[in-house]
């Protein structure tokens, strides 16, 4: 057993000190954004500034509620980001699902196809794919922004490499029994992805969430907006509105902030095992 | 022997995946070299011109600002996003109580939409209203124009670039670290040696596959950086942090020049290519050592 020396003691001082500044740096900035959403027009920008003013109100999210298109945004982001993660599940459980379980002619090249899409990112072909959006209807329509984006190459390996753990003979088995390929998949294989599944939900929506370029290139009337292409917007106009943008930006946030809590070690615990990112 | 269901199956499974693949992505790809090479409006049917593009690109002083921005900030924000999940990684490896408390607190701003990351700090750092300007007269120091002064409004997006990215590369850091075998440290105290030694001498060696992960990851990351800016400073003060992606954006769908923009895009892909194609060799580096 050691005894704690005092060289010890203030080397823990000294890190928890540390570590008190950092947590102060990251959480900092977002807790005073939510703080000041609650601060009136003349409390925003009065100097010294207090944490939360003298009279807190919800006036902000009222204002923000009831003026624009608020709610349609909201519904839109709901909307896009709930069925596209669907979709991203369904799809590419299946995809990862196929090259982790079956030999066929042509896998290796197919497996290159995937891995070559991490070469493209949307950044790269935005024009071309401007006119593929054009050219199959999809722009100015929430379809656009749900569909393109469903596969992903990083949600490709993730399920592969999950059921490259998981043994065979349970397929074996159910072929015997005369079971098909398709109850297999689904009444079989299927169930035994639930955490995989699950990591995949949490990441697709908030990747749809948090989106910005894909509704940028597709959505053009306001009545489509999501939120970050409206949060984005209206702080680009010449004066900035910053109390409903507070209040916008809080309220947009919250899903996210619920998701992290909730689901917190489940979400650092993915990104290390998969190495997630869009 | 396989039947004619197992061996149809696979592909059945396959096609929502490749088509997607097909129609959204190596379809525009292929498309976007040919649209560089024409004069396109994206309305008029389009021109072909050449490499005129190309040719008109190399002397586009606003291309190679905008080139120029990118790569400062880049070369920049890159080994600063390294030196902070490296560090912060390292602090909560130290067997400290709280620790996933503190993980969870730096990773926090990842989770956070690049759009809303922008708005927070823009407002934090508001010249004239921003809470930082206030802490500095407090101290008895001037305001600092932030967002108005082009050396101050690049520093801004390289530091909240960082503070954005840092908690998620810090991750991979300390699954890392957690990956080196305690008996190194161990042999490494009986011989005497420090926290110093035993960085310099174990765990930077052992972690060098995670650290050229870290940097070509979070270097395709930042290079591709807009929405950030975008909300930050809006590429300005007179485009002294427009990158890349924004003049792109700007070209092809504010100014309609869509081919000339499909040329800039091709400089892009290049970047890209190559820091992808090194990732996919550190990446099959680290398959073999799993197996």
């Amino acid at each position: 057993m050691k005894t704690k020396t005092w060289k010890d003691r203030s080397k823990s001082v000294l890190l928890a000190l540390i570590l008190f500044a950092l947590t102060f740096l990251f959480v900092m900035p977002i807790v005073w954004i939510i703080f000041s959403s609650f601060k009136s027009a003349g409390e925003l920008f009065k100097w010294p500034p207090s944490l939360l003013g003298k009279n807190p109100s919800l006036s902000n999210y009222s204002k923000a509620l009831s003026e624009g298109n608020f709610v349609v945004y909201f519904f839109n982001t709901v909307f896009t980001s709930v069925v596209a993660t669907i979709l991203t599940v369904v799809v590419n459980v299946m995809s990862g699902y196929a090259f982790a379980k079956y030999r066929f002619k042509g896998q290796t090249i197919l497996f290159g196809i995937v891995l070559a899409t991490l070469m493209i990112p949307l950044e790269v072909i935005m024009i071309p794919v401007f006119k593929v959006i054009v050219a199959t209807k999809l722009y100015n329509n929430l379809w656009g922004l749900i569909i393109p984006a469903v596969a992903s190459p990083t949600a490709v390996f993730l399920v592969r490499q999950y059921y490259t753990g998981i043994p065979s003979a349970y397929m074996e088995a159910a072929r015997i029994d005369g079971a098909s390929e398709f109850y297999i998949f689904t009444k079989i294989m299927l169930p035994m992805a639930k955490p995989i599944i699950s990591v995949l939900c949490i990441f697709s929506f908030m990747w749809r969430w948090n989106d910005y370029l894909w509704p940028k290139l597709v959505i053009n009337s306001k009545s489509k907006y999501t939120l970050q292409l409206a949060l984005a917007n209206f702080s680009g106009e010449y004066s900035v509105d910053w109390n409903s943008l507070l209040a916008m930006s809080v309220i947009s946030m919250i899903p996210v902030i619920v998701v992290f809590i909730s689901l917190q070690k489940y979400i650092i615990g993915g990104m290390t095992t998969g190495g997630v990112k869009e | 022997m396989k039947n004619f269901e197992q061996k149809i199956f696979p592909y059945l499974l396959l096609l929502p995946t490749i088509a997607i693949f097909g129609v959204f992505l190596f379809y525009p790809a292929v498309n976007g070299l040919w649209i560089s090479f024409t004069k396109w409006d994206g309305i008029n049917p389009q021109k072909f011109i050449g490499l005129k593009n190309y040719v008109d690109l190399l002397s586009d002083e606003s291309f190679w600002r905008a080139f120029l921005n990118t790569v400062v900030f880049t070369v920049i924000t890159v080994p600063a996003i390294y030196v902070s999940a490296l560090f912060l990684a390292l602090l909560l490896t130290q067997n400290i109580k709280g620790s996933s408390f503190f993980r969870a607190a730096f990773y926090w701003p990842t989770m956070v939409s690049t759009i809303i990351v922008g708005l927070s700090w823009r407002f934090l750092l508001g010249e004239d209203f921003g809470i930082i300007n206030y802490l500095l007269t407090a101290m008895g120091r001037s305001p600092v124009k932030w967002l108005t002064n082009p050396r101050a409004a690049m520093g801004v997006i390289i530091f909240v670039t960082t503070w954005s990215l840092a908690g998620y590369y810090m991750v991979m850091f300390i699954a890392g670290i957690k990956s080196i075998s305690e008996t190194y440290y161990e042999a490494a105290k009986i011989d005497g040696a420090g926290f110093v030694q035993q960085f310099r001498y174990i765990t930077l060696p052992l972690l060098k596959p995670t650290t050229l992960l870290v940097i070509v990851l979070s270097t395709v990351t930042v290079i591709k950086t807009y929405p950030l800016v975008f909300a930050l400073t809006q590429g300005g003060p007179a485009g002294a942090t427009k990158l890349m992606v924004q003049l792109i954006q700007e070209t092809g769908f504010d100014k309609n020049k869509m081919g000339y923009a499909s040329a800039m895009t091709m400089f892009l892909f290049i970047i890209l290519a190559v820091l992808t194609t090194i990732q996919f060799k550190l990446n099959q580096g680290g398959e073999q050592d799993e197996n």
